[in-house]
């Protein structure tokens, strides 16, 4: 499609674009106590495109811009993942302690940024659409990280989040112009078609550049051995945009490594046909199979020795990237279905703990595990939905969480037996991540009273921790509505 | 030497030397120096092979852009390490390590 006609396609990244320009201007009127407001225009923004998406619904698969992004319901879907996201992280935003003593005008105005950029990486088809997405992604990133300025540890995290940002962009660069070498285009489809006609000597050059390219692939949804920034800068960054962060560009993430798999592997079907015969010099699939493997089992056993729940959340993010690359080497429908009901919960899930923690910070400005001892006592409602994001972090029906796995694991075992230790790797890891989310669960309940919580007030994030909570529960018994719009979704574009 | 392989070698060698860097050195400007060759290694090679290899524009296109986001990086990695000179007087990375274990 050329590129008039494509921006009818475009209106949601389009209404983003305005509401950024708006934000800029507006933000010069305001002084620095009244810049909160600037919240309120990047909310309306993000309502008015989150409408749009959902009112126009998905649309057949189109190319835009001449093949450079794609319009289609598998890129919607993480749109609209996308936007709750960052709704949630706005509205938190208004309550988070470490911002309310200084200029927040541009953190709104990133935070708007950072999304269109997202909404760019889930639609890209071309490798230039890919490395500008992801850079816009980061670099957006690395400020939100270190917003606190004055904050050691928000400047530390931010110093090493644009260090490993920055070196593994460029490596990915790297690889990107090997790939552009071997097959004389940028788009991901005559990549395809030039990968087929490719001579079996250029087998070396190949996984050369398919290694350096997952390099930043894996450190944007923070797959071992890619995965040192994470810890770091989730407990230094401010928690609202650690919550944001662990959510929005990991399925983002996901979602770019699912279309360029699909694209440059795949058949004439959809999620289908995918062959790795091609380049079958590599063993892809057991290495990316190893690669989750890894990432679940490092990220859950450092997460044992955590005195920090910041940060045992962190390192557990990192478990649950490897639970979703699982089902990437399964190279299935059923695997790519695992992974984006999977992104729904945990999505869920996940931003629940986090703001559990973060009323637990603002209160105490600690998040250490000494703040939860005795939280059942003081505060029985905040640490029953505490417990709650626990169990279904864990996968313990019935919470959302145990559907999600249920399917990663449906999927990984219906692949055959030489995906069966996997999937037995997958379940000895959910033991071990038993334990370090029921020893918050026990530090609530079953410990003396040592928080220095004296009241939680019922207000604006507490009511919000409550609505992430209600379709965690009722999710894990009633997934129906869910399963229904993914299967929906599986609508991606081919050519 | 206007071969294909001499570019190539050029992109190799500045990909090695920028990868020396970042690992080797802790001056957080040594690592963006080693990073900006990374870059440029990969753009010497986008050009070389949209100029030897009879393709279209494209590898110009890509290399322009690259040059764009690194300049947009840098400007950002600079202000991240001035702020951290203000709060540690020092740009090493190994000097802020409050977030450990």
């Amino acid at each position: 499609m050329t590129n008039l006609t494509s921006l009818n396609y475009l209106q949601p990244e389009l209404i983003l674009t305005a509401t950024i320009l708006l934000m800029i201007v507006v933000d010069l009127f305001y002084s620095a106590k009244k810049s909160r407001r600037i919240g309120l225009w990047a909310l309306a923004g993000l309502v008015l495109a989150f409408i749009y998406i959902t009112v126009s619904g998905f649309n057949i698969p189109t190319a835009l811009f001449l093949g450079s992004i794609s319009s289609d319901p598998f890129g919607i879907f993480f749109k609209v993942l996308i936007l709750l996201a960052t709704i949630m992280t706005i509205l938190v935003s208004f309550s988070e302690r470490d911002l309310s003593n200084q200029r927040v005008g541009e953190y709104y105005i990133l935070l708007v940024i950072v999304t269109l950029g997202l909404f760019f990486m889930v639609s890209a088809t071309d490798l230039i659409m890919v490395y500008l997405s992801i850079e816009v992604v980061s670099i957006m990133s690395f400020v939100l990280a270190g917003y606190l300025r004055g904050n050691r540890r928000s400047s530390e995290a931010s110093l090493k989040y644009v260090i490993y940002g920055a070196f593994s962009s460029g490596i990915m660069l790297f690889g990107l112009s090997i790939l552009f070498g071997l097959t004389g285009s940028t788009n991901f489809f005559d990549i395809r078609t030039g990968l087929m006609e490719l001579q079996n000597g250029a087998d070396l050059a190949l996984m050369l550049s398919t290694v350096l390219i997952f390099a930043g692939l894996g450190y944007k949804i923070s797959a071992v051995p890619f995965h040192y920034w994470t810890p770091d800068v989730y407990e230094g960054a401010p928690t609202s945009i650690t919550a944001f962060l662990s959510v929005a560009p990991k399925a983002a993430g996901m979602a770019l490594i699912i279309r360029f798999f699909n694209s440059i592997l795949g058949g004439e079907g959809v999620f289908t046909e995918l062959e790795w015969g091609t380049f079958s010099a590599i063993p892809w699939t057991q290495l990316l199979a190893v690669l989750a493997a890894v990432t679940m089992t490092v990220g859950n056993l450092i997460a044992l020795r955590q005195t920090s729940v910041k940060r045992m959340l962190a390192y557990s993010s990192i478990a649950h990237a490897g639970y979703m690359m699982m089902a990437l080497p399964v190279l299935s429908q059923q695997g790519v279905y695992g992974i984006m009901i999977y992104a729904v919960f945990y999505l869920l899930m996940n931003l629940g703990a986090f703001y559990v923690v973060m009323i637990i910070a603002n209160a105490t400005g600690q998040e250490d595990y000494d703040q939860f001892r005795g939280l059942g006592h003081k505060a029985p409602l905040l640490a029953i939905l505490m417990t709650l994001f626990m169990f279904s972090l864990t996968g313990i029906p019935p919470t959302a969480g145990f559907i999600g796995k249920f399917y990663l694991f449906a999927a990984v075992i219906k692949a055959g037996p030489s995906f069966y230790w996997l999937a037995i790797i997958g379940a000895l890891n959910s033991v071990i991540s038993l334990y370090y989310y029921m020893y918050v669960v026990k530090t609530m309940f079953f410990t003396q009273e040592k928080t220095s919580i004296t009241q939680i007030e019922f207000k604006g994030i507490s009511i919000l921790v409550i609505v992430l909570a209600i379709p965690t529960l009722i999710f894990g018994i009633y997934w129906t509505p869910i399963a229904d719009i993914v299967h929906k979704s599986l609508a991606i574009f081919i050519r | 030497m206007d071969q294909l392989q001499t570019y190539l070698i050029i992109g190799a060698v500045l990909f090695c030397l920028g990868l020396y860097g970042v690992i080797t050195r802790r001056n957080a400007i040594a690592i963006l120096m080693g990073v900006e060759l990374i870059l440029n290694s990969a753009n010497v090679n986008f050009v070389a092979f949209a100029r030897f290899g009879g393709m279209n524009m494209s590898g110009q296109i890509f290399a322009l852009f690259v040059i764009i986001m690194a300049a947009a990086e840098a400007a950002v990695a600079l202000a991240i390490i001035i702020n951290i000179y203000h709060l540690y007087h020092s740009i090493n990375v190994d000097e802020p390590s409050e977030l450990k274990l």
